[in-house]
C-alpha cells in the first residue's frame, strides 16, 4: 500500500463524436516521497491520467484511493476540498492568480484552509524564500519571469501541505536554465520535506532528474523503472 | 474573505475603462431618475397641500353623508360637539361648512348653483377666497350678502347690488328660499367652479335651509399639527364621535386629483423602470464579460480547492460595489442641483400661474428632498444589481473545470 494505489483505471471521451480511449487500465501505486516523471508520446494519456489522480476529472472505471480514501466516490464539493488540503498543483501555464503577489497567492491557499493570518504570512514566506525568490514576494505574477512564476507555483503547491504535488509538464514553458533550476529547487524539497512529487514531462533533462520513471503509451504503463541516484 | 475582497476589488481595476462606464452608466441614470422623482413628488406635495388647505386634513360628516350627499345629513354643530372634537390629539384648526345645490333666478334666467355657506373669517385665513374677489367686497362676519361666480353672473346676467332668489331643498323637508343681495364676484379659474359657486356667511346659510333647527353643518374640515399621524387621528375622532359620525381623510375627499397623481405617479415610474433596465442590462453585460473573461483562473481557484460558492462571492461584490459607487455617486452629483432647486423653485408664468395661484400653490415647480426619493434610487439600483450577477453567478456554479483550465 503507498499514498496512491490506482487499480484498473480507466478514462473514455465520449462527449467526442468517436469516443477516445485515453487511458485503459492503469495500476499503479506511488510511495511516499517519490520523485516520479510520468513520460511517453504526446496523446499517450498523460494529462489524462494526472487530472483523474488530482479529482479534475472522472475515471470511467477502477479506483483511485489516497492514504485509503476512494476519491472516486467524493461528490464535487467533498472534491474540492480534498484537492485543497491533500494535493498541491503545479500548471505548466503557472496558472497564478494575476490579481495577487507572490505571497498573497501562496497564502490564499491557507486562508481557503481557515489559517489564521499570522501563521499563512510565516509560512507563505519562508516557503518563498524555499522555492528562492524571498526577494520578490510582493511582485505580482505579471511582474515575475516565466521561472520565477513557477516557483511561486510550487510554493503555493506546497503551502497546503498536501500529501503529493502534481506537475503537468511544468517546466513546458521554460528555458533550460530555469528549468533546471526549477527542478533542483524541487529535488531539494523533495530530499528536505520528504514530498512527493508527480510529474509529466517531454523534457530529457528533466527525466534525468527523476528517480522513478512510469512510460505511458495508449493509455497503458508500458514501461516503470527506477533510477538509482 | 479578505483575499476574496482583495481579489474583486482589484479586478474590478483591471479594466478600469469598462468599470467607470458601467459606473457612470449608473451614475447618469441615477442622477436623471432622481432629478425627476423630485420634481414630480415635489409636485404631487404642492398639489396635496393646496388641496388639503381646501378640504382639510380630515373631515368630519354626520354618518353616510359622503356616499349620499343629501341636506338631510347635515348635523348640529353644538358647542360640545366642537369641544370633544378639539379635544382630541393633533386637531388644530376647525373649518365649518354647509353646503347645498339650489337654484338661483334673476329676472329671467334659472341656472343651478352650489351654495357654500363658511364662516368668512377661517375660510379666508385657510384658503384665501378673498383673493378671488374681482370686483366688490369679501364677506362680513353673519353676512347676509352673497358672492357670486363670474360666468354664473354673467349667465344670470347679475351685478354687484342686485338681488338673486335662491331656491332650495332644506334640512328636514323645509323649503329653502329667499332673497340676497350680490355684494361680491369671485373669479375662479376652473370653468366647473366659475359656472356655479355661492359663498355667503355660515349663518345665513343656516337660516336660509334650515330655519328651525339652528347650527347644522355639512361638513367639518379639520387641519392637523402633525399631518404624518393623520390615520391616528382619524381613528381617535371616529372612536370619540361614535357611529353617528363619519370621519374621512383628504384622500377620500380628492378621490380624484388622488387618481390623477397615481396615474401620473404610475407614468413616471415606467419611466424610470425603462431607464434602469438599460442600465441593468450594461451592468449585467459588464459582470458577464468580467465572469467570462476570467473563465480559465475561476478554474485554476476551484482546481486548487476554492468552492464555487466563493467565486459566486467574488462576482457579488463586484457587482454590488459597481452599482453602490455608482448609486453614490449618482447621488453626489445630482444633489447640490435638488437642493439648489429645492430652495429656489424654477418659477412657472403665464395661465399656469394664474391656475396656482388660485389653487393656493406657489406658481414655481418645487423639488422635493425627501430621503425616500434617495433610498429607492440606491435600493432599486442593487435589486437590479443582484439580478444581473444571477446568470454569472450560475455560470460560475456550472462551468467545467478542466474545459476552463484548458482555454
Ligand atoms: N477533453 C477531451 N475530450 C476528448 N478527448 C480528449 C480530451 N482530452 C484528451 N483527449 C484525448 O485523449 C488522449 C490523451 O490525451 P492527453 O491530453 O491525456 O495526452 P497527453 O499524454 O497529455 O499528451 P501531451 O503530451 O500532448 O500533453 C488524446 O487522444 C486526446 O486527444
Ligand atoms: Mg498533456
Amino acid at each position: 500500500m503507498g499514498i496512491i494505489d490506482i487499480k484498473n483505471l480507466h478514462k473514455v471521451y465520449t462527449d467526442t463524436k468517436i469516443p477516445v480511449k485515453a487511458v485503459n487500465g492503469i495500476d499503479l501505486s506511488f510511495q511516499e516521497g517519490e520523485f516520479t516523471a510520468i513520460v511517453g508520446p504526446s496523446g499517450s494519456g498523460k494529462t489524462t491520467f494526472l487530472n483523474m489522480v488530482g479529482g479534475l476529472d472522472t475515471p470511467t472505471e477502477g479506483e483511485i484511493i489516497i492514504d485509503g480514501t476512494n476519491i472516486s466516490h467524493l461528490k464535487s464539493r467533498q472534491l474540492i476540498d480534498y484537492r485543497l488540503n491533500h494535493i498541491g498543483f503545479v500548471f505548466q501555464a503557472y496558472n497564478l492568480i494575476p490579481v495577487l503577489t507572490a505571497i498573497e497567492n501562496v497564502a490564499f491557499i491557507m486562508q481557503l484552509q481557515g489559517k489564521s493570518k499570522k501563521v499563512r504570512n510565516k509560512r507563505a514566506k519562508e516557503l518563498l524564500d524555499a522555492v528562492g525568490i524571498g526577494d520578490k514576494i510582493n511582485n505580482r505574477p505579471g511582474d515575475l519571469s516565466g521561472g520565477q512564476q513557477q516557483r511561486v507555483s510550487v510554493a503555493r503547491a506546497l503551502a497546503s501541505k498536501p500529501k503529493f504535488i502534481l506537475a503537468d509538464e511544468p517546466t513546458a514553458n521554460l528555458d533550460s536554465k530555469s528549468t533546471s533550476d526549477l527542478l533542483d529547487m524541487m529535488l531539494k524539497m523533495n530530499k528536505e520535506s520528504k514530498i512527493t512529487f508527480i510529474f509529466s514531462t517531454h523534457d530529457q533533462r528533466v527525466m534525468d532528474k527523476a528517480r522513478r520513471i512510469i512510460t505511458i503509451d495508449d493509455g497503458l504503463v508500458v514501461k516503470d523503472e527506477k533510477v538509482d541516484k | 474573505m479578505d483575499t476574496i475582497i482583495k481579489i474583486a476589488w482589484r479586478d474590478l481595476w483591471r479594466n478600469k475603462k469598462r468599470t467607470f462606464i458601467t459606473m457612470g452608466s449608473i451614475m447618469l441614470a441615477v442622477f436623471l431618475a432622481m432629478f425627476m422623482r423630485s420634481m414630480q413628488i415635489g409636485s404631487y406635495n404642492n398639489m396635496i397641500l393646496a388641496g388639503v388647505t381646501e378640504v382639510g386634513y380630515l373631515q368630519v360628516h354626520d354618518s353616510g353623508y359622503w356616499n349620499n350627499k343629501s341636506i338631510n345629513k347635515s348635523f348640529v354643530y353644538t358647542k360640545n360637539l366642537k369641544k370633544k372634537i378639539e379635544s382630541v390629539e393633533n386637531v388644530s384648526n376647525l373649518i365649518p361648512r354647509l353646503e347645498s345645490f339650489a337654484l338661483g333666478s334673476f329676472g329671467n334666467q334659472t341656472k343651478g348653483i352650489f351654495l357654500i355657506g363658511t364662516n368668512p373669517e377661517i375660510e379666508d385665513q385657510q384658503t384665501h377666497l378673498s383673493r378671488k374677489i374681482v370686483k366688490g367686497r369679501y364677506l362680513k362676519k353673519d353676512d347676509t350678502g352673497i358672492l357670486l361666480a363670474e360666468k354664473l353672473a354673467k349667465f344670470l346676467k347679475a351685478d354687484v347690488n342686485d338681488t338673486i332668489v335662491i331656491l332650495g331643498q332644506g334640512y328636514q323637508g323645509v323649503t329653502a328660499a329667499g332673497k340676497y343681495e350680490v355684494v361680491g364676484i369671485l373669479k375662479f379659474l376652473a370653468q366647473e367652479q366659475d359656472n356655479k359657486m355661492v359663498y355667503t356667511s355660515l349663518s345665513n346659510a343656516q337660516n336660509m335651509i334650515s330655519p328651525y333647527v339652528p347650527d347644522i353643518l355639512s361638513s367639518l374640515s379639520i387641519m392637523l399639527d402633525n399631518p404624518n399621524k393623520m390615520v391616528k387621528t382619524q381613528a381617535e375622532l371616529q372612536k370619540t364621535l361614535g357611529n353617528n359620525y363619519e370621519v374621512i381623510t383628504w384622500r377620500t375627499v380628492l378621490s380624484e386629483m388622488v387618481q390623477t397623481i397615481q396615474g401620473d405617479n404610475a407614468g413616471g415610474i415606467i419611466m424610470l423602470l425603462i431607464l434602469y433596465i438599460v442600465v441593468g442590462f450594461g451592468i449585467f453585460g459588464t459582470v458577464l464579460m468580467m465572469t467570462l473573461e476570467r473563465r480559465r483562473e475561476f478554474a485554476v481557484m476551484v482546481s486548487v480547492g476554492m468552492r464555487r460558492g466563493k467565486l459566486s462571492f467574488v462576482i457579488l461584490i463586484e457587482t454590488l460595489v459597481i452599482g453602490f459607487l455608482g448609486v453614490i455617486c449618482g447621488i453626489i452629483i445630482s444633489l447640490p442641483f435638488l437642493i439648489y432647486l429645492h430652495i429656489n423653485p424654477i418659477p412657472v408664468s403665464g395661465e399656469i400661474a394664474d391656475m396656482m395661484i388660485q389653487y393656493n400653490m406657489v406658481p414655481a415647480i418645487p423639488f422635493s428632498l425627501q430621503g425616500y426619493i434617495f433610498l429607492n434610487q440606491g435600493f432599486t439600483v442593487l435589486i437590479l444589481a443582484l439580478i444581473a450577477s444571477l446568470y454569472p453567478i450560475f455560470i460560475i456554479n456550472r462551468f467545467k473545470v478542466l474545459n476552463a483550465l484548458r482555454g
